[in-house]
């Protein structure tokens, strides 16, 4: 949100003009008072006020693009100064000059110069502070704004990072395995039930942010596989090819997972009969590189609809953490689809 | 005897729902299928009474598997939680068993069908359940028909335009024609707004097609297609049409 000049608001606009053309009258009545002709006292006051006024719109202009914190007025104060010496050496001038037109005492200018300078000084002064005043209090909504802003994109992700956790379709299509094997199969239900356990108890504990080599994420995602292999029996294969040296490298934890459970669903209910999922690691300058790939049939889907599944999120989370776009790939070569992720590796792994 | 077929992709769900028909002697399972495909193929061979239906299957899903079907039988679906699913079924009374579901809530299921089965409603229900599922976004991508003995997805990409034929709809496509049993007014709701364009009371038109639009008679225009199709074009579609392209 842009910051708006106080006189954005009608009713302050309105009083500022009020005031101004108060002050302006009295001076004048002021001046005549004290047997100015009534024509001299209202130029006086013109020239005198007009010129304030422009001083002043300049200090509120200056506030605008630099608002003092609260303990620097002493900065405030030096400005006022300069500007009101600006303004007395300019007005005095202007005055002097209008002199020779009127009838006006030139040892009225010097004498009533202390006068002059004190009530400008305190003109000035009660503008900058109305000005900083304002623009602090801007200041103030326009950060509450973001703060709320922040704060609701922090409970979005929350959100979204729980609702990815739980899986429910996943969860639910498991329970239902274990239902029908505890019938007719219980030892393999028992197990079953341990599977799905540590895989849950693996999800719940890791941070989003935490860092896990590979071969802990690969135990991870086994137990994942494993689960898989139970409710879709024959149909799912699995091909998983560690490169050398790839296991002890570094990756954010959790982040194979939604590209395994794509290229599964991808696979599984893209084609018919046995579906191999493979998986490779190898490290490659520096970088850990993972593949996962999964069968398609391109009679039926197009390849961007096998990236509207889950690989978004993953895509995010890459930027967040490395601020780069291009450590995600996707291709597609004879019916297979392969997903492709990079991750940097900080320090050399060949310790 | 109650004919039923069971089609689920996982084959732990089909031995649930069969261990739990052992308890109703008066059901017999007369096929079980992994996926739609087989899922048409076993219904047009056996005409069930009753099926056990998952949702989320390979190539076509159950709903589109439906559509298939000219005489639906009885439906029971079993699904995991699909929050889009379950609204389309509360709204039209027709049973649904969450995975996972224990013997007692199958034997409701059964004793609702048994009780509703007799009603001319039934099949009515399924019709008005597909139209409101088939507004999911997956089948806004594509388009599953039968042809012959044979089944054809075709992705909404590869469609040139609709066309209005008796209670059918001519899907034409680069590779030829295929019909569906649906309303000109099923598709226009059905398929992406930004893509398909109603020009006509009887024609819908991809746009990604049209290379052309040439003024025809009186207040009619005709779209030449890239393939050197002419479609036609009425006033009021012209002006639909004008919109989605930003004219």
């Amino acid at each position: 949100m842009a910051v708006s000049s106080p006189f954005s608001v009608r009713k302050f606009l309105f009083i500022f003009i009020i005031a101004w053309l108060a002050l302006m009258t009295d001076h004048a009545v002021l001046l005549s008072f004290y047997d100015l002709p009534l024509q001299s006292a209202i130029l006086d006051s013109i020239i005198n006020n007009g010129l304030l006024l422009l001083t002043c719109l300049l200090v509120m202009h200056s506030i605008r693009f630099y608002v003092p914190d609260m303990n620097q007025y002493l900065n405030v104060v030096v400005m006022c100064i300069v500007f009101m010496i600006l303004w007395l050496l300019l007005a005095q001038w202007l005055l002097g000059i209008s002199i020779s037109y009127y009838n006006i005492n030139p040892g009225f200018l010097r004498k009533s110069l202390v006068i002059r300078g004190s009530i400008g000084f305190l003109v000035l002064g009660i503008v900058a502070t109305t000005a900083i005043i304002w623009y602090n209090w801007q200041e103030q909504k326009n950060n509450e704004l973001r703060k709320s802003d922040a704060d609701r994109l922090a409970r979005e992700a929350e959100l979204f990072k729980l609702r990815q956790q739980l899986q429910p379709h996943f969860l639910f299509n498991s329970l239902n395995s274990i239902n029908a094997l505890i019938g007719s199969r219980p030892q393999e239900a028992r197990k079953m039930v341990q599977q799905l356990s540590d895989f849950l108890r693996g999800t719940i504990k890791k941070e989003e942010t935490q860092w896990v080599n590979l071969q802990e994420e690969m135990q991870y995602l086994q137990l994942y596989l494993d689960i898989e292999k139970v409710r879709f029996g024959n149909r799912l294969a699995t091909i998983i090819d560690n490169g050398e040296d790839a296991l002890p490298a570094k990756i954010p934890a959790l982040l194979l997972q939604p590209l395994v459970e794509n290229a599964i669903k991808f696979g599984l209910y893209d084609t018919i009969g046995e579906t191999i999922i493979r998986i490779q690691t190898r490290i490659e300058q520096r970088q850990l590189i993972v593949s996962v790939s999964n069968p398609y049939d391109p009679e039926t889907s197009s390849p961007q609809q096998g990236t509207g599944f889950g690989l978004s999120s993953v895509r995010r989370r890459l930027y967040l953490l490395f601020a780069r776009n291009d450590l995600l790939a996707t291709h597609t070569k004879d019916n297979i689809f392969t997903t492709e992720v990079k991750i940097p590796q900080q320090t050399t792994t060949h310790a | 005897m109650t004919k039923i077929i069971i089609i689920d992709d996982e084959v732990l769900a089909r031995s649930l729902v069969k261990e739990y028909i052992e308890k109703h002697p008066q059901l017999e399972v007369v096929a079980e299928c992994g996926d739609g495909f087989e899922g048409v193929k076993a219904i047009q061979q056996h005409q069930p009474d009753l099926i056990f239906l998952d949702i989320q299957m390979p190539k076509i899903n159950g709903f589109e598997m439906l559509e298939l079907l000219e005489h639906p039988p009885g439906i029971i679906f079993t699904t995991a939680f699909d929050e889009y699913a379950i609204r389309a079924f509360e709204a039209h009374a027709i049973d649904y068993l969450l995975k996972p579901f224990n013997q007692e809530r199958f034997d409701r299921a059964i004793a609702r069908w048994t009780e509703h089965k007799q009603s001319a409603t039934a099949e009515k229900q399924t019709r008005e359940l597909l139209e409101t599922a088939s507004q999911s976004p997956i089948q806004s991508q594509r388009v599953v028909v039968k042809n012959g003995s044979k089944i054809k997805i075709i992705p909404a990409h590869d469609i040139l335009y609709l066309e209005a034929a008796d209670d059918y709809v001519k899907i034409h496509t680069p590779e030829g024609y295929f019909l569906k049993n649906k309303t000109m007014g099923h598709f226009e709701q059905v398929l992406d707004t930004h893509h398909f364009v109603r020009c006509h009371r009887s024609y819908i038109i991809n746009i990604q097609q049209i290379t052309r639009i040439d003024p025809y008679e009186k207040d009619s225009q005709v779209a030449l297609l890239r393939s050197g199709i002419r479609v036609p074009v009425s006033r009021s579609g012209y002006a639909k049409l004008k919109t989605v392209l930003g004219l």
